[in-house]
């Protein structure tokens, strides 16, 4: 009986026991010497992992009385979170290197944030959702103030700290009515208790709370002020690692909680999500269109697309689940490049972030802006690219669910947004001439952006194949 | 449903009673009392001498450090005991999990240890 349970959460053990393990061996012995080496190790730990749950992973296990599912939804999240961990555990080894930041706690908080993120997509219970997010969001609270002596690192920390706290209050008490009001906190027997076409209104409240908490971490609009000061803050490949896994994380698990526990009553969600998602799509792109610092429009180009994502979730199928799922791996692979092009932008050896700093970089580095430009017309959704098959996604679920609304709104939002990403394609190709930027000698950040731009463009030919799993991923949730 | 909001009828009696009473008592305040104010009365009041610092000091940060960790462990006391009380009735999943929690506590207390965040000096 516990065997198999255990056996069900044995990756989520194995890296468990592998961060706890890598803190002691490595504090009693090599310390922070041995960080580079830890990062790399981390990397490739986390990397297989992604691959025995990819390929070994299949059908439905339940583990501790439905606490934990163990399916296809959460197998997809999984392999795409630890994924982008390991990618940008390695981008971040040289760069951290250089500047003295590399701790060799770093690997093992990100270890730990990614356990956390696991624990999170396979909920199957209010109080499992709650440890899999405090687990993921205090680990990212440390490595969001990572420079310690570093004003603006520390403050990104504590705001994060105090504005996460506030959210998980908001979480827990909207969990706690839904306890009350459906008394249990099983998904399972949540979804009877709401039964169907209309919530009642006890659980109506929980539902909104839940909601707020949970637009906080996936930083929806109006929820998202944490989110351009905690990225501007942070170390770089920090906030790399924020723009990726934790997303994809929370995206899935509020997919999760409004399918698994609220699937009856998605008419009485699906208004909440398709506001957030209005709101953030515009607040992105227009709030974006006057920061000059590169990690802060990032920032705000993150809130746009998780408006978008949450299109998929608003239209409330599984066509749209599956639309979600493939949206935030292309959205993940997007800004991975990205952040690798950030962090190659340095002076003096000082990482730059200001956008002029781009002016005519094409001429002295044709290769490097060819891929910027990919990804930024991806970003933008401009056709061919892959960005705009994301969006091409979302837009046919919502379609489907008759939401044309939905569509217009979102297109406006993205005609918009699109200036932003093309400001910065303009200055690196037509820009004034200016102070001269640095090329970035590590070979980890080239590798990266050539290949997330490589993505862009080839991805558009059978999306390499995610689009069957993404499929089989939302039909288990949604049913 | 309705039957039990009629029970929390008493409560909603005593909540609106309670907010009417605290605004009466404020808005007097405002409204009736007398203020001559000086220096002597506005200032800090500190055990009888004058107020020699500002409130807003800064603290060392292993003083937190200290009540982080007696914090967790003083919680780690309060699961211990209700575990300890049913130990006859537990079975040995509760047992080995218990044990578990306890390991996953000495790690993060042996990483601090040797970190060096318990020296004072």
């Amino acid at each position: 009986m516990i065997q198999a349970d255990l056996n069900i959460i044995l990756p989520e053990i194995v890296l468990s026991v592998f961060a706890m393990s890598a803190l002691v061996g490595t504090v009693y012995t090599a310390k922070d010497r041995a960080a580079g080496l830890l990062t790399w190790v981390t990397a490739g730990v986390l990397a297989l992992v992604a691959l025995w749950i990819g390929l070994t992973g299949e059908g439905v296990n339940v583990a501790f009385g439905g606490m934990f599912h163990d399916d296809a939804f959460a197998r997809f999240a999984k392999v795409t979170i630890l994924l982008s961990a390991a990618v940008v555990l390695v981008m971040s080894q040289d760069y951290m290197a250089r500047r003295g930041m590399l701790r060799f706690e770093y690997p093992v908080l990100v270890t730990l944030s990614a356990v956390g993120m696991m624990m999170m997509v396979s909920a199957g219970d209010l109080i499992a959702l709650y440890m899999g997010l405090e687990l993921q969001s205090l680990a990212l609270y440390v490595v969001a103030s990572l420079r310690r002596d570093s004003m603006k690192s520390t403050e990104a920390g504590l705001k994060y700290f105090i504005l996460g706290a506030l959210s998980s209050g908001l979480l827990l008490y909207g969990a706690s009515l839904i306890y009350g009001f459906a008394g249990t906190t099983l998904f399972s027997g949540i979804i009877g208790a709401a039964g169907d076409g209309q919530a009642p209104l006890g659980l109506l409240f929980g539902l909104v709370f839940m909601i707020a908490g949970l637009a906080f971490k996936v930083s929806a609009v109006p929820f998202h002020m944490w989110t351009p000061d905690v990225y501007e803050g942070s170390p770089t490949p920090v906030t790399a690692f924020f723009a990726t896994a934790p997303k994809v994380a929370a995206m899935a698990l509020f997919a999760r909680v409004m399918h698994d526990a609220f699937g009856g009553v998605s008419n009485d969600w699906g208004q909440i999500v398709s506001l957030l998602a209005v709101l953030s799509m515009f607040l992105g792109a227009i709030a974006a269109i006057g920061q000059t610092n590169i990690k802060r429009l990032m920032a705000f180009s993150s809130i746009a697309h998780m408006g978008y994502a949450m299109i998929g979730l608003a239209a409330g199928t599984a066509l749209g689940v599956e639309a979600m799922l493939i949206y935030m791996a292309i959205y993940v692979t997007m800004n991975i490049g990205t952040f690798a092009f950030i962090m190659s932008m340095e002076k003096d050896g000082k990482p730059v972030t200001d956008i002029s700093a781009l002016n005519m970089y094409a001429k002295r580095e044709p290769g490097r802006a060819l891929a910027m430009l990919v990804l930024m017309f991806s970003l933008a959704g401009v056709p061919p690219m892959l960005g705009f098959f994301a969006k091409l996604g979302v837009w046919r679920a919502a379609l489907d669910a008759d939401m044309v609304w939905l569509v217009v709104a979102s297109a406006v939002a993205s005609a918009i947004g699109a200036f932003y990403y093309l400001r910065i394609v303009y200055y690196m190709y037509f820009g004034e001439e200016g102070e001269t930027l640095e090329t970035g000698r590590a070979p980890v950040l080239w590798v990266c952006l050539m290949g997330s731009a490589a993505v862009m463009v080839l991805g558009i030919i059978n999306l390499f194949g995610i689009e069957g799993a993404a499929a089989a991923a939302a039909a288990t949730l949604v049913n | 449903m309705e039957e039990m909001l009629r029970e929390y009828l008493p409560i909603l009696v005593f909540l609106g009673l309670a907010i009417a009473i605290g605004l009466v008592l404020i808005l007097a305040a405002i409204v009736l009392a007398v203020r001559n104010p000086d220096p002597e009365k506005v200032s800090a009041y500190e055990c009888g001498f004058n107020a020699f610092d500002d409130a807003r000091m800064k603290f060392d940060v292993r003083f937190y450090l200290v009540s982080i960790l007696f914090i967790i462990f003083d919680l780690e006391i309060a699961m211990l005991f209700p575990w300890a009380v049913a130990f006859q009735d537990i079975s040995m999943v509760a047992f080995w999990s218990m044990m578990v929690f306890l390991g996953v506590l000495t790690i993060g207390f042996a990483y601090e240890w040797k970190k060096g965040a318990l020296e004072w000096e």
